[in-house]
């Protein structure tokens, strides 16, 4: 099975083991990987490097498209939220909508791009159902933002629960149209095509070929997700498609030159993101020690097989004829130095304005977590991840004397694990944060031991309604706090047993 | 130069042009020849120009719905149509091979 160090180098080990997958459908290549003649210059084991970059569309969260009125409306009626410019109607004109544009500034300075002041809009042709135009429009030659940044961490040890920060250069963000839906008949060779979602806008965020695995990309989508979602530019629900990830991928001995990338898109949420990217990292791997070659080729994940397949419909390169958008004058940003005097504010998009209303990005909020309650950062990492949770654990601690460091504990051990299990949400919880509170003061008070405690919160997930005191008092688990009553039961217990006693 | 026969097959399957026969050929030399007169100007120092509107500003629309609602005259303009969806072939029809076309270009 191949072994993975962080560093990102993999190592093959020669002995083919249970792990490794196995290519969709086949058998898995066997006998020549076992003691067979090793590739030539090479012997025993020969490190890979594995390089990843994503490319990732983020819906704009807005009331109407980029470039139209229509509303942007998930599951719509077929057809019911498409405007005549969204149909690609001759006489039409893009007009852009000022909000997309805020969404994609706040995006870029939490992202720590420098902002092209003046960017460009273009066409994209190509010809598909679902891109009435013929063309999308994009921003190729100068975007709205340029050179950014994105930290990540990683737990690099289950066990020793050290978390490691990593960061990925981002290349640029731009703007662009997102195109219709296809759906595809088989049984009627033919696909039903829905204009509703063609001409939202996207924001396109391309990340430089910065990681190494599966786990490093799913960390890097997760914290990007959260920045959109503390900026409200993007609720980011892959689900909905509103985040939506295409991976490249190569392999490369160290030294040298990179190899041949491949393009794996229809990745549905941030798991099969990391499965995507490790099996597609495996695949070239075993391709290549079997002398084969990767071709440059765009793949889709099946996430019911576990692994990547050739995509159809993508019949060679694409030549995307870009050309200026001739119906779109250049977009002029401002900040406080530039604002020319006697402006309609309405008709000007000030960075400074947007910077200095951002919120709190995740990162500053854990630090402040981390250092307001003393709890550990790879605490706030989970208190942040668990959508709600952060608000519980601090209503919590609003209504109890126990100390924050102590809470978390029953924050993320007993309430967390038992929402995971039932696959329940914080929202969805039958114990509120205020009976939890409850709850945690007799513990404080010591009216009641811990593992009193723990059989009382038992109770409190049937939800039937009852208070901790109430449970305490019917099954009796009140600390017994009158010292001779205790000094009488030592006693029993000690006369009962002489013979282990020995005095 | 001439329009190699490489160029043209790759013309036709970007654009979906036919270049039927050695006139359509010819007038497509020609428009490239009259276009080429273009290198004849220096522009050494100038910034390109693509479009006039360069110097315009970019009216920002404020985030309204104002447009939509319109399913039945949109699908009155489908030749076919299901449950208000348009109907599209199965996926893009791929151009046959060069070899495989009735084109002009077959015998150059």
């Amino acid at each position: 099975a191949a072994v993975r160090g962080c560093s990102g180098v993999w190592r093959r080990a020669w002995q083919r083991g249970a792990g490794g997958p196995a290519p969709c459908g086949r058998r898995a290549v066997a006998g020549s990987a076992r003691g067979a003649a090793v590739p030539a210059g090479k012997s025993g084991l020969a490190p890979w490097v594995p390089v990843v970059g994503l490319e990732i569309h983020a819906q704009i969260s807005s009331n109407s498209k980029l470039f139209s009125g229509s509303q942007v409306q998930f599951a719509a009626p077929p057809n019911s939220v498409v405007s005549f410019f969204d149909a690609s109607l001759p006489g039409t004109l893009p007009v852009i909508n000022r909000r997309c544009v805020e969404a994609a500034v706040m995006t870029a300075l939490a992202l720590n791009c420098s902002i092209n002041k003046r960017s460009l809009f273009d066409r994209k042709h190509y010809f598909y159902a679902d891109l009435p135009a013929g063309y999308q429009i994009t921003q190729q030659r100068v975007p709205i933002a340029v050179n950014g940044t994105l930290s990540y961490s990683l737990c690099t040890d289950n066990k020793m629960s050290q978390m490691v920060t990593k960061t990925v250069r981002i290349k640029q963000i731009q703007l662009e149209q997102d195109s219709g839906k296809s759906l595809h008949d088989d049984t009627r060779s033919q696909t039903l095509v829905d204009l509703n979602r063609a001409g939202v806008g996207l924001m396109e965020v391309v990340m430089e070929p910065d990681m190494c695995c599966g786990e490093e990309a799913a960390a890097a989508v997760r914290e990007l997700q959260l920045i959109l979602q503390t900026l409200g530019s993007s609720h980011a629900v892959m689900a909905e498609g509103q985040l939506r990830v295409d991976a490249n991928v190569s392999v490369h001995h160290p030294g040298e030159p990179y190899g041949v990338r491949t393009e794996v898109k229809n990745i549905n949420s941030i798991r099969f993101l990391a499965k995507a990217v490790d099996y597609e990292i495996q695949r070239q791997i075993e391709v290549l020690e079997n002398g084969g070659t990767i071709l440059n080729e765009t793949r889709a994940f099946d996430s019911r097989l576990g692994c990547t397949v050739p995509m159809r419909d993508k019949e060679g390169k694409q030549d995307y004829r870009f050309m200026p958008e001739p119906n779109l004058p250049p977009l002029i940003l401002y900040d406080a130095k530039s604002l020319p005097a006697n402006t309609n504010h309405q008709q000007v998009v000030n960075i400074d304005w947007i910077h200095e209303r951002l919120p709190d990005l995740p990162s500053v909020k854990r630090a402040k977590l981390v250092e307001q309650y003393e709890i550990l950062p790879e605490h706030s990492f989970t208190l942040l991840n668990e959508d709600g949770l952060t608000e519980f654990f601090e209503n919590v601690v609003k209504h109890t004397h126990m100390k924050p460091k102590k809470v978390i504990g029953w924050i993320l051990n007993d309430l967390l694990s038992y929402l995971n299990q039932h696959s329940l949400t914080v929202k969805e919880s039958p114990v509120s944060s205020s009976i939890l509170a409850d709850l945690l003061n007799l513990l404080e008070k010591k009216e009641i031991s811990s593992t009193a405690a723990k059989q009382v919160l038992v109770e409190l997930w049937k939800g039937e309604g009852k208070t901790p005191l109430e449970i305490v008092e019917e099954k009796k688990l009140e600390l017994i706090q009158d010292q001779e009553a205790l000094e009488q039961i030592c006693q029993a217990v000690i006369d009962g047993q002489e013979n282990a006693v020995i005095m | 130069q001439k329009v190699t026969v490489d160029v043209l097959d790759h013309l036709e399957r970007l654009a979906l042009v036919d270049f039927r026969d050695s006139e359509g050929v010819e007038r497509l030399q020609k428009a490239i020849q009259f276009a080429d007169q273009l290198h004849e100007v220096n522009t050494d120092g100038v910034e390109p120009m693509d479009s006039v509107l360069e110097d315009r500003c970019l009216y920002l629309r404020e985030d309204d719905v104002t447009e939509g609602n319109c399913t039945k005259e949109l699908l009155k303009n489908a030749r076919e149509k299901v449950e208000e969806y348009f109907v599209a072939p199965p996926g893009n029809i791929p151009l046959p091979k060069l070899e495989e076309r009735e084109t002009y270009l077959q015998s150059s």
